[in-house]
Order: C-alpha cells, then structure tokens, then sequence
C-alpha cells in the first residue's frame, strides 16, 4: 500500500478500497517503526491524523470528497500548525506551540488531507544537508551513512522511505530540489508569490518559497492544485487565474525547446552525474524535444550573491526572535540587553548565528553599498541570463546537484563548501523562477536529480515535460533497501 | 576582506548576538572565508546595472483601513516566556 502514489490512493479512497483511517495508521505505524532509521519526523501527530482521516472518511461516505481527501501528507517543520510544536529545527523554539496554521497547512487541511506529522529540517531552513537540526541530523534511506541534503531533508527523506506519500517542502536557494535530487524524489519550487508564505517561518523573504515534495509528477501537480492561490496575508503573494496543473500532464514533448547551459556542464560536475543527466536529456530529444545549447555566463556569481542577499534579510528577520513574546529566553538575565544577546546566543545554533553575523555586516554603515547592494545588481544580471535564455527555448535542463549525496559531517565543518554544493539551485531564487528536479538515475546506489528550470508561471509546462519522463522511466519507482 | 576580532564583537553587538572571547577565533574564520567567497562580486563592472530587490514586480499592496485581527491575546500569551496582566515581562529597563 506504500508504495502507492497519490494518484493511485485517491482511487482506492474513492472506490472504497480503503480507508483514509487504515491508510493513515498503516503510515504512523511505519513513521514508529522506520523512523529511528532516519530522523526524518521530527514528531508525528497521530491524535490530529487520525481525527483528520476519520472526518476525511466521511467526507468520502458522503460523496463530499476532492482528489486529495483522506490522503496523508508529511509537513516540513517550518511551516505553522495550530496547536503543534513549530520548532523550524531550532531550539528556538523547541517550545512553540504554533497559536495559528500556515496558509499551506490550511489549504491542505481543507483539501481533506490528513497531517501525519513535522518533518525535520536544517535549523531556520539555513543548510544543504539537514545537519544543522537542533533535534539531530536526518539520514538518507539509500545510505544511512549520508545526508539527505536540506534544508528540506526530513520531508526527502520520509518521502523516499515511504514514511509519507507526500510532504511539503521549502526553497530558499535548493532546498525542495537539492534534498528531492538526492534522496531520488520529485521535487518543485514555485515561481516566487504562487504559494503563501503565511505562517511560513521566515528565512529570506524574497526568495523563501513553499512547494510539493512527491513520489511523481503527477502528484505534484495535485499537490499543487490545492497549495496555490492568493492570500491577501502574505504581501508578495500573486493573483493569478486558477489553474488546472494536472490538466496538461498528457501533452505531447514534439516540438518544446530545451535549452542546455555550458555552465551546468564543467569539470567540477561528477562524471556519474554529467553521465546520468544527459542520458536523461538524450531521452527528451528521442520524445520529440529540440536541443539547443543557451548562456547564463553569470552562473558562477549566484553563490556570491545569494549568500550576501539571503543572510542579510535572515538578519532583518531573524531580529524578532528576542526571548520576550515567545521562543527560548535564558536563564535569569541581568538586564534587557542581556536577555536579548543571550537569549539569541544560546537559542541559535552555529550556522544561523554565522549568517545572522554575516548579514548583519553586509548590510552595516560603510559596507552596504560594496556588498548588498552589489548583490542586488548581479541579481539583476542572473535574471536577465535567464530571461535572455528563455526566449529562446521553452526550458533549460541540467544537473540539480554537482554530485549525489555527500557523507554525514562530510561538509558540516566548512560552510563555504557546503554553500557550492547549491550552484545549479541558487540562481532560480534569485530569477524567482519555477524549476523541477526529478530523478534521473543513479549513481552506484545513490539518486541523481535532473533539474528542469522553466520561465515565470510555467510549473504546469515543467510538470508536463517531467511527467512524460516519468512515463518512460521507472527512476523515480525504486523504494531504497531496508524501507520495501 | 579581512575581518579583525574587534569587527565580529563591533557585528554581534550590532546583531545582539552574545559571543564568547573564546569564539571569537572561529568566528574570525568562518567569516573570513564568507566573506572570501562573496568578495568575486567586485570583479564585475556593474555601475550601469540597477539593484534588483525583488525577482518579479510586486508593489506594496493597500487595503482598507479596517481592523482585521480579532484579540487573540490571551492565547498568544500562553507561549510567551513571562507574562502578567496581559504584559510581557523584562528586566526593568527604567529605575
């Protein structure tokens, strides 16, 4: 039954075949029972799941129900659940108990779906590999001994494992498609406005986006179907017409232009992976798509520039978290100062304090102009590359990742290694760009991920093109050992 | 760009970060070699370029001047560290 995606489960749902109640304590029991394994939950909530499949099941007898009725759904750990721990990886907020939900977590809710629980995460979503989690790393089910990437690497992770059939994620430079390439999952980010940010902790807001972490295209789509839409609480949130995403999935690849960047293909790429992913655009060409190669020449300057830009609004928003209103607050303070800096200095850990410390200075007197505004400027250069490209061709395909992934503490030591294993992620943040990353093979063991990067609104294309690929192969159909 | 110890105490205080002299060191490096990665920026002429804050272009949204939010004090307040009669408590500010 676990291996069924949502596709398959709304079926059985809807003809009776089972219930929402036996799917969700099949997936709780395997959560108890696989998840010491992988730390991928944080917590699971089985009082709230099992109350949401009971009410989805009547909606069901009822004749009441949607496509997603009854079906459970993992959430990352950053977004608000009214009445749960929210501790967004921190010890922070070890003791949040979230007054309200997330704009997302609402909509899925009204969707039918059934929280099944808080999956684990880099601490304030800061991190490539789910190690800096204040409750510990997660591990990849297709090797324990590895990282599952992150920031959304509990969600990967229980997604892979069959834990959850589906989880939402966060992107702020990667992190729905870096952790989905590596633990062999689909994994979509947005253009930038389409998902609320609401109740969505907050780590650099002009780039932050929720998305769908699934077993297929196709479920992501579904996903999607029930997470978009305008929210007059979230200030950059679009309204757009509402679309179908799972009404196009069937279009045919002739005649779609794939662009490839010479940049997405250098020395540094593991050869497995270079091999992997152009056996995978080799695949498009056969289906009917059109090759041609495009330039993003300012490709190497989106790490710089995304880690001035990102730190420097972590700082501005990360200032909230001061040991008065709610949160972690130390032990017995002199004064306000001190409740404020011990509070923050014991609260965080050392990843988040080192980019509170970095975008504090980039954004300091005498150090603006050469820093954040200079990263804004090659911000616009990196949007214009992209849009530049894709008046050219219909997408652009490469690598999600420069190499499967990597071993536990492997990085956790040296940020600025960790930071360039998100060189083919970071720039569609900052282009506010959607993008796709779905598996495209392996490498020994270990998941490749082909990312597909479209123009602003073209997630219902992306789908399309990635479901077509999922139709003709089975990458994404392998279970890792131990979690069959 | 190199950073000096006396910076990174000049930047936690700025970012109301307490930091201990014994990490001062680490923080010095871990910096350091940020700031080395971010510093391949300058090698772009970019005098032309205008800033771009924002990938798309979205404008500050008005809505009526209306209340929106019910009180929901009372709760809000059940997760904050000190509270009493409806105030957040801090150490006394004012003698």
């Amino acid at each position: 039954m676990h291996e069924h995606t949502l596709a398959e489960l709304s079926r059985l749902l809807n003809t009776g075949k089972i219930s929402s109640t036996e799917l969700t304590r099949l997936y709780l029991e395997r959560a108890e029972r696989l998840n010491p394994q992988l730390n991928g939950y944080i917590n699971t909530t089985p009082e709230r799941a099992l109350a949401q499949a009971k009410a989805a099941d009547l909606t069901i007898l009822h004749k009441n129900h949607g496509p997603l009725t009854g079906i459970p759904i993992a959430h990352k750990d950053i977004f608000c659940v009214d009445g749960t721990r929210t501790s967004c990886g921190s010890k922070m907020l070890d003791n949040f108990i979230a007054p309200y939900n997330a704009t997302v977590v609402e909509k899925l809710d009204a969707a039918g779906m059934v929280t099944l629980g808080k999956t684990n995460m880099d601490e304030f979503a800061m991190g490539s590999s789910t190690e800096t989690s204040y409750y510990g790393p997660t591990t990849n089910p297709w090797d324990t001994s590895r990282v599952p990437g992150g920031s959304s690497g509990g969600s990967a992770s229980v997604v892979a494992a069959r834990l959850a059939p589906a989880a939402t994620g966060t992107d702020t430079g990667g992190s729905i498609r870096q952790p989905a390439a590596l633990c062999g999952i689909t994994g979509l980010k947005p253009t930038y406005g389409l998902v609320s940010r609401y109740g969505m902790i907050a780590f650099a807001s002009s780039l932050d986006q929720g998305g769908p972490m699934s077993r297929t295209a196709e479920d992501a789509a579904m996903l999607m179907n029930a997470m978009v839409g305008f929210d007059p609480r979230d200030s950059t949130s679009l309204a757009r017409p509402k679309l179908d995403y799972t009404a196009h999935l069937s279009d045919s690849l002739a005649g779609v232009k794939v662009g490839i960047p010479k940049q997405y293909f250098t020395d540094d790429l593991d050869t497995d992976t270079a091999n992997k992913v152009q056996e995978a655009i080799k695949q498009f060409e056969q289906a009917g798509a059109s090759l041609h190669p495009v330039d993003l020449p300012n490709t190497h300057l989106s790490i710089p520039a995304y880690y001035v830009i990102a730190p420097a609004e972590a700082s501005s928003n990360l200032s909230r978290f001061d040991g008065v209103r709610f949160g972690y607050r130390c032990q017995n303070p002199v004064d306000l100062l001190d409740l404020y800096t011990r509070s923050r200095a014991e609260g965080f850990g050392r990843e988040v304090k080192r980019r509170i410390m970095i975008g504090t200075y980039v954004l300091s007197a005498g150090y603006f102009d050469a820093y954040y505004l200079k990263a804004q400027k090659i911000r616009r250069l990196i949007r214009d590359d992209f849009q530049n490209a894709l008046k050219q061709v219909d997408v652009i395909m490469g690598p999600t990742t420069p190499k499967p992934a990597f071993k536990l503490n492997e990085l956790i030591d040296d940020p600025v290694s960790m930071y360039l294993s998100d060189i083919f992620t970071v720039s569609v943040n900052l282009a506010g760009l959607p993008a796709i990353s779905i598996p495209a093979g392996f490498s020994g063991q270990l998941p490749i991920g082909l990312q597909i990067i479209g123009d602003y609104f073209s997630e219902a294309k992306l789908l399309n093109i990635a479901h077509q690929y999922q139709l003709h192969t089975d990458w994404h159909k392998q279970t890792p050992g131990g979690f069959a | 760009m190199s950073l000096q110890q006396s910076d990174i105490r000049t930047i936690a205080k700025l970012a109301r970060l307490a930091v201990k002299e014994d990490e001062l060191a680490q923080y010095q490096q871990a910096l350091g070699s940020i700031l080395g990665l971010v510093e391949q920026m300058q090698a772009v002429q970019t005098d032309t370029v205008a800033p771009l804050a924002h990938p798309l272009d979205i404008h500050a949204r008005l809505r009526p001047d209306v209340v929106t939010e019910t009180d929901q004090r009372a709760k809000f307040q059940q997760i904050a560290p000190e509270t009493e009669n409806g105030f957040y408590l801090v150490p006394r500010v004012i003698e």
